[in-house]
């Protein structure tokens, strides 16, 4: 257990070496800095195998130039062949949930801004800091490096059910090698994330500075602490299922392999083991982890809106309660990804009530960051648009949810797109844009210039009205029957869908290339950006009362902010500004809601 | 790097020196000298030690949960569990765990009393080791951990040589995989230990360290007599 002292020795001597500056560095904000090039290396990765995915949806036996470089077996002549489509699928899905979703919002910027958003120095355990992301790191490699051994990466999808992901080779291609591959990556994954969720609980209940109540938290560090309370418990449930899948492959052991089971009309040499327990251990995990992903984002929104309103939000309690109740319902629904599993109908019925109970708090949300925004002198900038996506893409994603909730509607969507098309917007998609909102917002901050505007306005533009032509079609073809995970569609009444599939392809190219607009932005204002003000959003929070950007090694420069005001004291009556920043001593008439 | 740098931040009203004191209590006593380096930490916080290790056995909680749930499932679920005998050293080694316990829990109030008691002399912050000292107890506790880990060894050899394998049938899968990752965590708790009698000698210790490690410690002790029981028993 790394102590207070040792945080202090650490705190006090700023490394000179290069490499115990950027590499292995104990320093949050560089830790931040690398979750963040990861979860971007990882999410253009993800975005390149969509490309490859819907390439080959609209035009199934189109050769894709290249392809076969990265596998011959999987690609002979270009053309995906079916098993390398769920491939790549796999891949798309655990690369994007576990390493862009996860650790952008939560990891990345909650890294960066927690410990100096309540006022600290740094995280009290550093070097289990630098594991967190070094372990996480070690688990992105473990998992791209399926795609250069045997037979490639597994083919399972990144739910991973068993009895295939359990039985070997014998499965199919990637079923061996790259089910081991992927359980190790996750497994490492969860350690990371688990070091990460301590430094980040700690942080927040230890680290405070002077003044700081949690009533005065922003939206931001409620939203990570929850998170990380939610990492803390389903990330160490995943991982002895991850270690119970690998030892079925390696060990021979019969967790989740039945009897009697025959594959490619070998018997398999299991018994006994029962396929619906993966699932439960899984899904205890994943549906938190849909939570996981897009709370972060929800803290983003509300803090960078509150910003742009130049108003608090219309209760700043109901609100972090609310994200509270999102976090514990999370727990109590995950059985409705096991609607058609077999599961005792009973149990659907258990599972669906607290499902429909968790749009409660989900639109309660809605309601105060929409009614908040009714009558307010809204400052429009990049961050604040990608905000309000956020926001549309949350709705739009979470009716659907209304419909998945039941099962007896869910009997008949589960297997289509519809489903994909909800859970792309709803967490997809509107934590993507929550993860765009904070890079404006913060990209100041971090780097000490200012992001180009007007590329980021276009960015929004393109991305969102991409998105919408990418992912509303698809309820469109899951209520025309088109199921999910098909590689191409022969049977004659899915003929008729192709041409929409072909339109979606297209829409995620440009959607796609609308993307690497936002990547020269970010690397040409990196270097040659307009140099930031010091508080270019006359924000109120701990961030912004750095004695420069990026923040010194120790955040404050030796010193300590006192904190005398809520996070959002903004349009304050009789206060000299618009705006009263935490650490200004100025009084204010009425008391802070908090 | 592009550094902006901004205006120097307006000092804080009233701000007085970050200096923790040493009378706190919840464990968070600070018996390294009050130099002013502990700054981040105010007088209503603990340490995060002391803090962190309850997130951290939270975490262990949930893992092995989780392996709970699934003994429970496989157990009830399918008709080729067959139930083992358990290798009788197995209680020998629970009682060299309690007895670990037992002398860490000794260890760590001859310490902390040695360490208080150094501190009201005028001597704050610094802790020599005395001609008596307790540390000793500390010993105990790490070589009869050891001792269990090695205790577990054979139990592990024991059951090979009646051919039982991870694999041969789900109650030895269930056995291995618990009193692995338990002893994994075990490992831990060593470290932990080790850490902790190489910090007193050095005179570097904090309470809340000791505290935490004690935490984890008397988990670990905890743990491994529920794994007992879900392994003896016939659910």
């Amino acid at each position: 257990m790394h102590d207070v002292a040792g945080h202090a020795a650490h705190a006090a001597h700023e490394p000179t070496s290069f490499i115990a500056k950027h590499v292995f560095s104990l320093d949050h904000k560089v830790i931040g800095k690398q979750y963040y090039g990861m979860a971007l290396i990882a999410a253009y990765v993800g975005m390149f195998l969509s490309w490859l995915m819907r390439i080959h949806l609209g035009w199934t036996n189109a050769a894709i130039p290249g392809l076969e470089t990265l596998s011959k077996t999987g690609a002979p002549g270009g053309v995906m062949t079916p098993e390398y489509y769920l491939q790549i699928m796999t891949m798309h899905a655990t690369i994007m949930v576990f390493f862009v979703l996860t650790t952008a919002p939560f990891a990345a910027f909650g890294n960066y801004f927690l410990p100096i958003q309540v006022g600290a120095e740094d995280m009290p355990f550093p070097h289990f800091n630098m594991m967190s992301f070094w372990v996480t790191f070690a688990g992105f490699l473990v998992l791209m490096s399926s795609f250069f051994v045997g037979d490639g990466p597994t083919l399972g999808g990144w739910t991973q059910y068993a009895p295939l992901s359990a039985v070997g080779a014998v499965a199919g291609p990637g079923q061996g090698t790259g089910v081991v591959l992927w359980a190790t990556a996750i497994g490492l994954f969860c350690i990371g994330q688990l070091l990460g969720s301590l430094n980040f609980i700690t942080t927040t209940l230890d680290m405070r500075t002077k003044g700081m109540s949690m009533w005065r938290l922003p939206y931001t560090v409620w939203a990570w602490f929850i998170t990380s309370i939610m990492g803390l418990t389903a990330f160490a449930v995943l991982m002895p299922a991850c270690i119970l899948l690998v030892l079925d492959h390696l060990a021979g052991t019969s967790f989740f392999v039945p009897s009697n089971l025959v594959f490619n009309g070998q018997l398999q040499p299991h018994s006994g083991g029962s396929t619906l327990l993966w699932q439960h251990l899984f899904w205890f995990f994943g549906h938190p982890e849909v939570y996981i992903a897009i709370v972060p984002g929800m803290g983003i929104v509300s803090h960078i809106l509150t910003t742009s309103m130049r108003k608090p939000l219309l209760s700043h309690r109901v609100m972090v309660y609310s994200l509270g109740a999102l976090a514990v319902l999370s727990y109590m629904v995950y059985g409705h990804h096991m609607f058609v599993s077999g599961m005792n109908p009973v149990s659907s019925v258990v599972f669906s009530f607290p499902t429909l109970v968790i749009t409660i708090p989900s639109t309660i949300i809605v309601l105060i960051l929409l009614g908040s925004l009714y009558g307010a002198k809204l400052r429009i900038n990049s961050a604040s648009l990608f905000a309000l996506g956020f926001i549309s893409m949350f709705i739009t994603g979470g009716i659907s949810g209304f419909f998945l909730a039941q099962p007896s509607i869910d009997i008949m969507l589960h297997a289509t797109y519809f489903v994909v098309g909800h859970f792309h917007l709803v967490m997809g998609v509107a934590a993507m844009f929550g993860i765009f909102a904070g890079t404006y917002f913060w990209f100041p901050k971090m780097y000490g210039r200012m992001m180009n505007e007007t590329l980021g306005k276009a960015h929004f533009i393109l991305s969102f009205i991409g998105a919408y032509c990418i992912f509303m079609p698809f309820h469109y073809l899951g209520l025309a029957g088109n199921v999910r995970r098909y590689q191409a569609f022969t049977d004659d009444y899915l003929q008729p869908l192709i041409p929409l599939h072909r339109f979606i392809t297209v829409a995620a190219i440009l959607t796609g290339l609308a993307q690497l607009i936002f990547l020269y932005n970010l690397i040409y204002s990196r270097f040659w950006g307009k140099p930031a003000p010091a508080n270019p959003w006359e924000a109120t929070t701990l961030e912004w009362s750095t004695p420069s950007s990026p923040p010194p090694f120790n955040n404050f420069g030796g010193t300590f902010p006192e904190v005398h005001h809520d996070p959002h004291q903004y349009s304050v009556e009789g206060a000299s500004a618009d705006y009263i920043m935490q650490t200004s001593p100025e009084k204010v008439n009425g008391p802070d809601e908090a | 790097m592009a550094t902006t740098v901004h205006e120097p931040p307006k000092p804080a009203i009233g701000e007085e020196p970050r200096v923790r004191l040493n009378d706190s209590g919840n464990g968070g006593g600070n018996l390294t000298p009050a130099n002013g380096n502990l700054r981040t930490v105010h007088r209503h916080s603990p340490p995060p030690s002391s803090t962190g290790i309850w997130v951290v056995l939270a975490s262990i909680t949930m893992t092995f949960l989780a392996f709970t749930s699934a003994l429970v499932v496989r157990e009830g679920g399918a008709k080729d569990w067959q139930h083992l005998t358990l290798p009788p050293i197995l209680y020998f080694n629970t009682l060299l765990l309690l007895a670990s316990s037992v002398a860490l829990e000794i260890g760590r109030r001859q310490v902390r009393a040695f360490m208080t008691a150094k501190a009201l002399v005028g001597k704050p912050g610094i802790v020599k080791a005395g001609a008596e000292n307790p540390a000793r107890w500390l010993y105990a506790a790490l070589f009869l951990g050891i001792f269990f880990v090695a205790g577990q060894f054979t139990a592990w050899l024991q059951l090979r040589a009646q051919g039982l394998y991870l694999a041969t049938n789900p109650n030895s899968s269930f056995f291995y995989v618990l009193t692995v990752m338990h002893a994994l965590h075990v490992f831990g708790g060593l470290g932990g230990l080790a850490r902790v009698i190489h910090k007193f000698n050095r005179s570097t210790l904090r309470k809340s360290t000791l505290d935490a490690t004690s935490h984890y410690w008397h988990f670990m002790d905890g743990l491994w007599v529920y794994l007992l029981w879900l392994l003896w028993a016939k659910l």
